[in-house]
Order: structure tokens, then sequence, then C-alpha cells
């Protein structure tokens, strides 16, 4: 059975500084998103095996790891791709999507309004998650702030335009206790031609073996 | 004691914290109807190598002391929503109530089932808890093992605690998710704190090492006085 394995970054483990240090990016992607790939390809092992017993509590018992981890894979996947190095082009709201930009001043009335609500939604956060801007049922569709719990994934048919962890292993070596600094930080690396590539034309199937 | 804890407990929890008792023995207390940070009964870096002490402070000083304040600013506006009559704004306060003042509730009874191991941490239990878990896990170690398979269970930031059954006086592991407290058929005898706050500055995503070496630091005369 094809196995999944961790997408390489496609920056350095330093490039997100001073906004994630690099020893956060070395540990959040080498150990914490390796551990969901590892805990999915055994779950999916385990799956294909308790399919040919015919074993359906195993089977069931099965389904919240997949998600699980299989969640903990997709979401990693898609947050270290609409991250970017501050001051480069992708930063830039305005030049780098401008059709987004558009449908987040007609939803919000402003740049600032977003992020205020967007921070609000990421800080309200009660354990571990995700804050996503995302687009409802395919895209172009109407925008939403939605958080996802733990490890769940955005809702299927909707598109996840950008996504925020906070969970504490994403700031905490860097930040501690103090996540609104994180919060604050995360808008100077936001991928926004990675965010309008999603808007316009929707993800790509980034888990597909 | 385990008694008045949980009675104070509720009674802050269902009134907006105007119990003016102090239920100090228990570590909570519930001064001129605010919550308060209890202090702790060791230095910060008593706990260590299990917990480094700065873990310890920010644990203490941040994160508890921050559970206090929203959990009495929470309270503040039930009562206000109460005196308005307004039943939706009570019923919209309720997951801040439940996560915050569940955040104060487990803190101080975990900063209480831990104690340095020349106060007496790590010492194995006696008497009627010490039967209870070998009747029901065998021994400690397969108390442990059970405990620690459910603390690396939790997806996500949680608490795994050894309760007491109301209903039946039996022990049990169960694990809670993110603050939710100990509360109704189960009273709490033993909880670890499995947020990634409580081991990351130290043992970063190794958390089995965390759970392993916090049974160093385990005050079990303590979970002993909550069980009887």
């Amino acid at each position: 059975m094809a196995q999944h394995t961790l997408p390489p970054l496609p920056y350095a483990y330093d490039a997100l500084e001073p906004v994630i240090s690099k020893q956060i990016m070395e540990l959040h992607h080498q150990k914490h998103h390796q551990t969901y790939i590892n805990n999915l390809n055994g779950a999916l092992s385990a799956q294909v095996s308790a399919t040919q017993a015919n074993d359906v509590p195993a089977l069931i018992s099965l389904q919240q790891k997949i998600k699980f981890n299989g969640g903990g894979h997709i979401n990693h996947s898609l947050f270290w791709k609409n991250l970017t190095p501050p001051g480069t082009p992708g930063n830039e709201l305005a030049s780098a999507a401008p059709s987004l930009r558009e449908s987040i001043n007609s939803r919000w009335g402003s740049q600032d309004a977003f992020t205020k609500a967007f921070n609000a939604e990421l800080l309200g956060i009660q354990g571990s998650g995700w804050g996503w801007l995302v687009s409802k049922g395919g895209p172009k569709g109407r925008l939403e702030i939605t958080t996802t719990k733990d490890q769940d994934p955005v809702a299927s048919g909707d598109v996840p335009i950008f996504g925020v962890d906070m969970w504490e292993h994403a700031y905490y070596l860097q930040y501690l206790n103090n996540k609104a600094g994180y919060v604050d930080g995360i808008w100077k690396i936001i991928n926004w031609s990675e965010a309008e590539k999603r808007y316009t034309a929707g993800v790509e199937n980034l888990l597909k073996l | 004691m385990a008694a008045l804890f949980s009675n104070s407990a509720r009674v802050a929890l269902r009134s907006g914290a105007s119990a003016s008792s102090k239920a100090g023995a228990a570590g909570l207390t519930f001064a001129r109807g605010k919550a308060t940070l209890p202090d702790l009964s060791y230095d910060y870096g008593a706990l260590e190598p299990s917990i480094s002490g700065k873990i310890m402070e920010l644990h203490h000083k941040n994160h508890h002391n921050t559970y206090v304040t929203n959990y009495n600013n929470a309270v503040e506006q039930l009562q206000e929503a109460q005196q308005k009559g307004d039943i939706s704004a009570q019923i919209a306060l309720k997951p801040a109530i439940n996560f915050n003042g569940g955040g104060h509730l487990n803190h101080s009874l975990f900063w209480e089932n831990l104690a340095p191991k020349n106060a007496g941490g790590g010492e194995a239990p006696s008497g009627s808890l010490a039967k209870a878990i070998d009747s029901t896990y065998g021994n400690l170690d397969g108390f442990k093992g059970k405990m620690n398979a459910a603390l690396a269970g939790i997806q996500g930031s949680g608490w795994a605690w050894l309760v007491k059954d109301k209903q039946t006086g039996q022990i049990a592991i169960r694990a809670y998710a993110n603050q939710d407290p100990v509360v109704g058929q189960f009273e709490p005898l033993l909880g670890i704190d499995a947020w990634e706050h409580a081991y990351y500055l130290q043992y970063q995503n190794r958390k089995a090492e965390y759970f392993s070496a916090i049974w160093d630091v385990i005050n079990w005369k303590a979970v002993e006085k909550r069980f009887s």
C-alpha cells in the first residue's frame, strides 16, 4: 500500500523568522507533522486488514484515528503552503490577491475589520484547533471565518483559503502564553498568492498518492 | 475535604461565585465572591527535574491566572444577565464559565496532587486507595500504564483523571477535553494536565517522557485524602 510522506517545506526552516522561529518550524514539520503521517499510515494499513477480515468494530474504531491523523496531515500541508517569508511579494494582499481582496472588503468592509474578526476567532478557540478563511461550497463562494477543533479538517466541499494553527506547539517556544503576539505576527507571513489561487480555483488534492 | 471542595466549587459555578466562604483546604478561595489564584505549597523549581521551574511559573502565574481572570469576568457578566433576566445571554456565557471555571478547578486540583520528592512526591499510595488500585489495575504500575495510555490518546488539549464513581464507589480512568471539569457522576482524585503548555518548553513533542517523569512528583497522600 502506498504510504503518505512528509511534503517538503516551500522555504527554509528559518525563513519565517522573526514571526516563527526556526526551532518551532523544525519541530513542527519534522516531528509533529511527521507523527500525524506515521499514525495515518498505520491506521490506513490497519483499516486494510480490518476490511479483509470484515472486522466491523475494528473499522469503526479506526475512523477517529483516521480523522485525527488524516486531518493533521491535511491541515499542516495546507498551512505550510499558505505561509510565505515576510517581505515577499505574496505578503501583499492588494497585489497578490486582487479578487480575494475585493470579496473580503465587500464582506467585512475593510481588510482591517476582517483581520480583527479573524483574530477574535483565533483567540476564542478553547483548547487546540485551527482558524480558517473558507469559501463556502467551492471556489468563489461566500467567504466565512471558521474554526475547527483539534485536527478536524475544514468541511468537505468548502475551500480552505488559508489556515492558522492554534495548537500551542505552533507558537509556545517563542511566544509562551502570549498567543495574541503570535496571532498579530501571522499576518506578516500569510501567503496571499496561494490564498488567491485557492479562492479562485480551489485546492488541488494535496494528499493524492 | 473532597465534599467541601466539590460543594464550594459547584456553588461557585452555579451561583456566580457568590459563596464567600473560603475553601482554603482544597486550595480554592473565593474572597468577596471572586475566584483567586491559589498559592502553591512548594517553590516553582521544586518539581525539577520532572517539571522545570520555568514551566511551573508560567503555568501557575500566567495560564492558571488567566483562567481565574476570565472566569471572574464571565461570572460578572452572568450576574448582570441574571439581573436583567436575559436568558439568552446567560446561556451564551455557558462555554466561558465551563472553560475558565474548569481551568481554575483543574489547575487547583493539579497543583495539590503534585509534590516535590522531598515532600513525599512519588511515594506509593497506601491504605484503601492502594487496595482499590491493585484490585482494579493489578498493581500501581498497571495503573500508571493505563493512565499514560489515556494521556497519550488525548487528541488535542485535555486532562486524564483517576476518578471515583459516585454511584458505585469504584475508581476509573477518564479523559476530559480541553478544560472540561470532573463534575457530576465522577469525583476527581488525581489529574494530569496533557495540554502542551504543561510540558512543551522542556519536552517539546516528546510527551511520553513527560507522562513518565511526572510519576516522580505525584502526591499520593493528597489523592488518598480525596478518595476517603
